[in-house]
C-alpha cells in the first residue's frame, strides 16, 4: 500500500469516528424534535395534566424540575465554590487533603441511584424531612458538588501563579488575592463547572425517585416540605407506567425537558466565550 | 555621622525545603538614599536574599532561616510582625512585568485600596505622582481605564514600578527588572532608578554585571549562597579586592 493510499485512508477513517460521534446527537435531538414539537404549545406547557396524564400539560414538572435545579444551587454552588477556594488555594498536599480528593474522586463515581438511596435514608427518613422539595435538591446537591468542586478547582489553578505573588507583593491578604485578582478570572470556569453540574442535576432521575418526586400531583408544591412532579421523573412514569399514554405526549415531554437542559448547556458556552473575550492573559 | 542600617542581615543563612542552602552566613548592611546591587552568578542565592527582606520567601513551604533580619532595627521575622504593612513598606518589582488583569489605573489603586485607602481624591493622586515618578505619566495619562496588558513590555515594567511607588514604600527591591527590556526601555528604568534614589533605599538583582557596574552606588558580590567581596560601586568594579570576584566581573566565569 502506498505511502499516499495510507494516508487516505487514516484521515477518512478519523473523519468516519468523528461522524459516527456526532450523528447520534444529531439523530436524537431531531427525532425529539419532530416527535415531539406537534406536543407542544402554550397550554401543554403551562397546563396541568388531565385524564391521568393522558392529556393536558406538564407544568407541575416543569415547576418541579425548576425548583429542585435551584435548590440544587442553593446548596451545592456555596459549598463546591467554597471547597474548590481552600482546595486550589490554601490546602497544603497533606494526607488530610489527599484523602478528600479521594472523597470527591470517588463521590463522582456513585452511581445516581446510591445517591438516590441514600437520599431516602438520610434525608427523608433519618433527618424527617419526609417525601420533599428539600431531600430531593439536598440529595441532587451532593450528586452535583464533585462536578462544581473539581471544575472549579481546576478553573482557580489555571490563573497563572504570578498574580498572586504579585498581588501578595503589594501587602495584600490573601483572601484579598483571591476575592479580587484570582476569583474575577476564574469565574467563567467555575460559571461552567456550575452549569454542566446543576444540568446534570436538571435530569437525573434516580435521586429525586425516592426523596421528592410525585407520580402524580396536578398542582404547583405549596412548600419546600411538599412533594413536586419533576420532568425526568414524570417521563418515565407516562413512558413506562402509564397505559393508553399517547406517544406524542411522551416525545413532548421529552422535548422540554431537553430544551431545558440543552439551554443550559448553551448558556455555559455563551459564558464561557463572552469572558474569554475578555481575559486579559 | 555615621547613618544606621536601612536593612541589617545578621548571619542569615536560608535552606529551601529541597535541602538546598541559599544563603551561608551572609552579613550584610544596606543604607537608604543609594543603589544597593546584588550580583553574581545565577542561583547564587540573589533572589532569595531579596525574596527575604519583603518575607515573600513565606510563600515557599518549609523554609528554614538562621539569623535575623532587621529593619530600621527590628526583627522583620519576629512573631507579632504584620507581614502585609511589611510588604507594603518593602515593595519589589519582578524580572517579568506582570501587570495585574485589571486597568492601569486599578492597578496602581489597587495596593492602597486593599491597605484601607478609600478617598477618590487621594488615589488619583497616587496614580499621577507614582506615574509621574516612573517616567510613564505622559504616556498613559489619557489611556488609564486602558487594561495594564495593552501597554508595550517596556510600558509594562514601568507600570509595575509606579504599583510599587503607590504604596508609599520605605524600600524598593528590583530582581532584574530589566531582564526582558530593550535598551532605551532599560535606560529609562535605570534613570528612574537614579531619581528614586533620593527618596527612597534601592536595592536591585542587576541582569548583569555591567548594569551592576552602571547603577551600583554600593554593590555585593553573591557566589554559592555566601557574600564573596561588597563595597563601593566605583571602586568594587575596578579595584576588586577578592580573587573570585576579579574573575567574575572581568568575564572569566558566570
Amino acid at each position: 500500500m502506498s505511502r499516499k493510499l495510507r494516508q487516505q485512508l487514516g484521515f477518512t477513517l478519523l473523519s468516519l469516528s468523528t461522524i459516527v460521534v456526532v450523528l447520534p446527537i444529531l439523530l436524537l435531538v431531531g427525532y425529539i424534535f419532530v416527535q415531539g414539537a406537534p406536543a407542544i404549545s402554550w397550554e401543554f406547557v403551562t397546563g396541568l395534566p388531565r385524564d391521568g396524564m393522558r392529556a393536558g400539560g406538564v407544568w407541575p414538572a416543569v415547576v418541579g424540575t425548576l425548583l429542585l435545579t435551584l435548590g440544587t444551587a442553593i446548596f451545592a454552588v456555596p459549598v463546591g465554590v467554597a471547597v474548590a477556594i481552600y482546595l486550589a488555594e490554601y490546602a497544603r498536599d497533606t494526607l488530610f487533603t489527599r484523602l478528600i480528593r479521594l472523597a470527591i474522586i470517588n463521590l463522582a463515581g456513585v452511581p445516581s441511584v446510591v445517591y438516590g438511596l441514600f437520599g431516602l435514608g438520610l434525608f427523608v427518613i433519618f433527618l424527617r424531612f419526609g417525601t420533599s422539595i428539600l431531600a430531593g435538591s439536598l440529595t441532587l446537591a451532593i450528586m452535583t458538588l464533585p462536578v462544581i468542586i473539581s471544575t472549579s478547582e481546576e478553573a482557580l489553578r489555571t490563573v497563572p501563579q504570578s498574580f498572586r505573588i504579585v498581588s501578595l507583593s503589594l501587602g495584600t491578604t490573601q483572601w484579598q488575592t483571591i476575592r479580587r485578582v484570582i476569583l474575577p478570572q476564574a469565574l467563567p470556569g467555575v460559571l461552567t463547572g456550575i452549569i454542566l453540574g446543576l444540568e446534570r442535576a436538571a435530569g437525573e432521575t434516580a435521586p429525586i425517585l425516592f426523596t421528592v418526586a410525585a407520580f402524580f400531583l396536578p398542582r404547583l408544591p405549596n412548600s419546600i416540605f411538599d412533594q413536586t412532579m419533576a420532568l425526568p421523573y414524570h417521563l418515565f412514569v407516562i413512558s413506562t407506567q402509564v397505559p393508553g399514554m399517547p406517544v406524542r405526549i411522551q416525545y413532548g415531554t421529552a422535548l422540554v425537558l431537553l430544551t431545558f437542559v440543552l439551554s443550559m448547556n448553551v448558556l455555559a458556552a455563551v459564558t464561557r466565550s463572552r469572558f474569554r473575550r475578555k481575559r486579559q492573559w | 555621622m555615621a547613618e544606621s542600617p536601612k536593612f541589617w542581615l545578621d548571619r542569615v543563612s536560608y535552606v529551601y525545603e529541597d535541602g538546598v542552602q541559599a544563603l551561608r552566613g551572609v552579613s550584610l548592611h544596606i543604607y537608604s538614599h543609594q543603589i544597593t546591587a546584588i550580583f553574581g552568578p545565577a542561583g547564587g542565592g540573589k533572589s532569595t536574599l531579596l525574596r527575604l527582606l519583603n518575607r515573600l520567601n513565606d510563600l515557599t513551604p518549609g523554609r528554614r532561616l538562621e539569623g535575623r533580619v532587621l529593619l530600621d532595627g527590628e526583627d522583620i521575622y519576629a512573631p507579632g510582625v504584620d507581614v502585609h504593612a511589611l510588604r507594603r513598606r518593602v515593595g519589589m518589582v519582578f524580572a517579568t512585568p506582570v501587570p495585574l488583569p485589571m486597568s492601569i489605573r486599578q492597578n496602581l489603586t489597587y495596593g492602597p485600596e486593599m491597605a484601607g485607602v478609600r478617598q477618590r481624591a487621594r488615589l488619583d493622586e497616587l496614580v499621577e505622582r507614582s506615574l509621574q515618578a516612573a517616567a510613564l505619566w505622559d504616556e498613559v495619562k489619557d489611556r488609564l481605564d486602558e487594561p495594564g496588558i495593552a501597554l508595550s513590555g517596556g510600558q509594562q515594567q514601568r507600570l509595575c514600578l509606579a504599583r510599587t511607588l503607590a504604596l508609599e514604600p520605605d524600600v524598593i527591591l528590583l530582581d532584574e527588572p530589566t531582564s526582558g527590556l530593550d535598551p532605551i526601555s532599560t535606560a529609562k528604568v535605570e534613570a528612574s532608578l537614579q531619581d528614586l534614589k533620593q527618596r527612597y533605599t534601592i536595592v536591585i538583582v542587576p541582569h548583569s554585571v555591567q548594569q551592576a557596574a552602571r547603577v551600583a552606588d554600593h554593590a555585593v558580590f553573591i557566589l554559592q549562597g555566601e557574600l564573596i567581596e561588597e563595597g563601593p560601586g566605583g571602586s568594587l568594579f575596578t579595584h576588586p579586592r577578592n580573587r573570585r570576584t576579579e574573575d567574575y566581573v572581568t568575564g572569566r566565569f558566570g
